[in-house]
């Protein structure tokens, strides 16, 4: 599932723009490093392979409904995680630019969830550990699997915490979690399926091809430092993303924290920094204040008050509103009548 | 059947768009690209219960459809199709948030709905933007500008690999999908029995296609770098003119909200 524009705020996408260009420069530089040139056609291609997989369809047994590859583990088993992670990233890049599927600004969450989690995680941890050094079909199955299982699910919790923490969508963590997990769950067992059908008729057909890529000791030579160094940043940046989003969505975040810690407040030294933090995000914001009280209405008198005195600036908002968007779309009719009238102009 | 070549015909046709002569094509792509970057993170930088405030934004997408020349029918469909997904996740705030924000007569406005409607608003802004994007410069030009802003460039050239791979490709899984189609019976057939070789086969091709491809662009002297024979554009005062006029215009519209003083001219309650 795509994150999208609609749902994200800008500190959360910028946040994560800058954790999957960063990991895009890593894989560059490591794609560069090993002088694999012969990868990089490679890599366009499979991705634009997995466009044209997309467009065959199989139906789901039992449910009727149809699904089609994803194909970020497969990427994954057929390049290897830093290759894999470039071709995934590029393949997202077209889908939000020529079918708006995300956005602009959610690319670096989709990234995130859908690269790094199939490429670093899933692919090394659990792929191929559990397939060894020499391959067997039986291991190889249940492996892409579960593989597939894990790279879903962490990927669809990327998408409940970047849904909560950008504080659009009022659905709490919770509930959002209860319904995103089960439903990523059962795509994860057809992805997984999917996949290790492929894999295995490419390992009856030209087995080289896998072997090559497990031969590899990308994780051998991945130094452990840099790996872990680049874990910790993304976890202080994330961290530091919700944080700052807690002090202005208590209902969320706040609310789910206190579910997990059993205490609905957390430590003393704790509200200093989201004090220190809200102060921050309140110098930091363009237009601070701006924003319409959503926490005064927890008692229903304040409420009451608070929307009557609404009311009229709600009724010229909406005449204004109104009235913008005869003006916005007058002005597209205008020039457009302009430059069809005038079609030697414009060439 | 219809729908299969259906959306590939669709895909390409956003692509011949770019192919237009009109002065917003024209522009340098690294204008276009980061004012539509702006554009993005000023329409989502709103509170979730703004309305208002968000829709002087559609000049942005309504005046370069017009310049540029863009069939609107045709961008709508493409909107339409992605907004479910964000309207899916909004509509569950109605559920979740029931304070009363807004009355009208003796109808309580939940605030649910007021950040569902502002959902719809965004996904709207927010889908035209990226579609008109590569509709008025081409998936081509929006890589050399990113490039040209430090993108890495093993990036860059696997992005315009996939990109000139990606019609090649796509035809020939749809022709696949349609080869399959016609020899089944209504759903027998398209079963995921067959799905692994059907695909596995279109991988093998495809994975001997890139070896000969590698093979013709070594014997040609590629040494990891794409040289494009576009024409060379520059940032020069056109495009300055543009994004400064454009950001400029978004961070007025996002700082005020326009259509409450248009409103209160009316209603006289200007504050």
């Amino acid at each position: 599932m795509h994150m999208a524009d609609a749902l994200v705020s800008p500190a959360v996408g910028g946040a994560f723009w800058v954790a999957a260009a960063g990991t895009i420069a890593y894989c560059s530089a490591r794609v560069r490093k090993d002088f694999d040139d012969r990868k990089v056609p490679l890599m366009g291609v499979l991705g634009a392979f997995v466009f044209a997989a997309q467009m065959i369809n199989f139906t789901i047994p039992a449910t009727g409904s149809s699904g089609h590859l994803g194909g970020g583990l497969l990427l994954a088993i057929l390049l290897g995680p830093s290759a894999a992670y470039l071709t995934i990233a590029s393949v997202l890049m077209v889908q939000a630019l020529f079918f708006a599927d995300g956005g602009l600004l959610a690319l670096g969450c989709n990234m995130f969830n859908l690269g790094v989690f199939p490429a670093f995680i899933a692919y090394p941890f659990i792929y191929k550990k559990l397939v060894g050094r020499e391959p067997r079909q039986a291991r190889m199955v249940t492996a892409s699997i579960i593989a597939a299982v894990v790279a879903l699910q962490f990927g669809s919790l990327g998408v409940v915490l970047q849904t909560v923490a950008s504080g659009v969508s009022a659905l709490p963590f919770n509930a959002f979690v209860l319904l995103m997990q089960p439903i990523h769950l059962g795509i994860g067992v057809v992805e997984g399926v999917v996949t290790a059908l492929v894999v295995s008729f490419i390992y009856q057909a030209r087995p080289d091809i896998l072997e090559s890529v497990l031969q590899e000791k990308p994780l051998g030579k991945m130094p452990t430092k840099s790996l872990l160094a680049a874990f910790l940043i993304a976890t202080v940046l994330i961290g530091g993303v919700l944080s700052w989003f807690a002090s202005e969505n208590p209902d969320g975040l706040e609310w789910s924290i206190a579910k997990i810690t059993g205490s609905a407040e957390l430590p003393e030294t704790e509200h200093k920094e989201h004090a220190k933090l809200a102060n921050l995000q309140e110098k930091t914001s363009i237009l601070p204040g701006y924003a319409l009280p959503a926490e005064e209405g927890h008692s229903e008198d304040s409420a009451q008050t608070a929307s009557a005195e609404r009311v009229g600036t709600s009724l010229s908002g909406i005449i204004g509103g109104t009235l913008t968007l005869v003006i916005c779309t007058l002005i597209g009719v205008f020039l457009k009548r302009r430059t069809s009238a005038h079609p030697q102009q414009a060439k | 059947m219809l729908a299969i070549d259906g959306s590939f015909l669709d895909f390409k046709q956003l692509d011949l768009l770019a192919l237009r002569q009109t002065p917003v094509h024209r522009l340098d792509s690294r204008a276009k690209v980061l004012t539509t970057l702006c554009f993005t993170i000023c329409v989502v930088s709103f509170d979730r219960y703004q309305i208002s405030a968000m829709l002087p934004f559609l000049i942005y997408p309504a005046v370069l459809m017009a310049i540029g020349d863009l069939p609107f029918g045709y961008i709508m469909r493409k909107i339409v199709i992605v907004i479910p997904f964000a309207l899916m996740i909004g509509l569950f705030n109605p559920i979740f948030d029931r304070q009363v924000l807004m009355q009208i007569g003796s109808l309580d406005i939940w605030g649910g709905w007021i950040s569902c409607i502002s959902i719809l608003v965004r996904a709207i802004l927010t889908a035209s933007a990226a579609i008109i994007l590569v509709a008025i410069t081409g998936f081509p030009a929006i890589c050399e500008a990113l490039e040209k802003l430090k993108m890495p460039q093993t990036f860059a050239v696997q992005l315009l690999f996939l990109y000139r791979y990606i019609f090649v490709l796509t035809d020939e899984g749809v022709r696949t999908a349609r080869a399959r189609q016609l020899r089944t019976f209504g759903k027998r057939g398209l079963g995921i029995r067959h799905f692994g070789s059907l695909v596995g086969h279109l991988l093998l091709r495809t994975w001997e296609r890139a070896e000969r491809i590698h093979m013709a662009m070594l014997a040609r002297g590629f040494a990891g770098e794409v040289h494009s024979t576009r024409r060379q554009s520059h940032f020069g005062r056109a495009e300055l003119l543009f994004m400064s006029g454009w950001i400029s215009l978004f961070i007025l519209l996002r700082l005020y909200n326009a259509p409450q003083l248009l409103g209160g001219l009316f209603t006289g309650t200007l504050p």
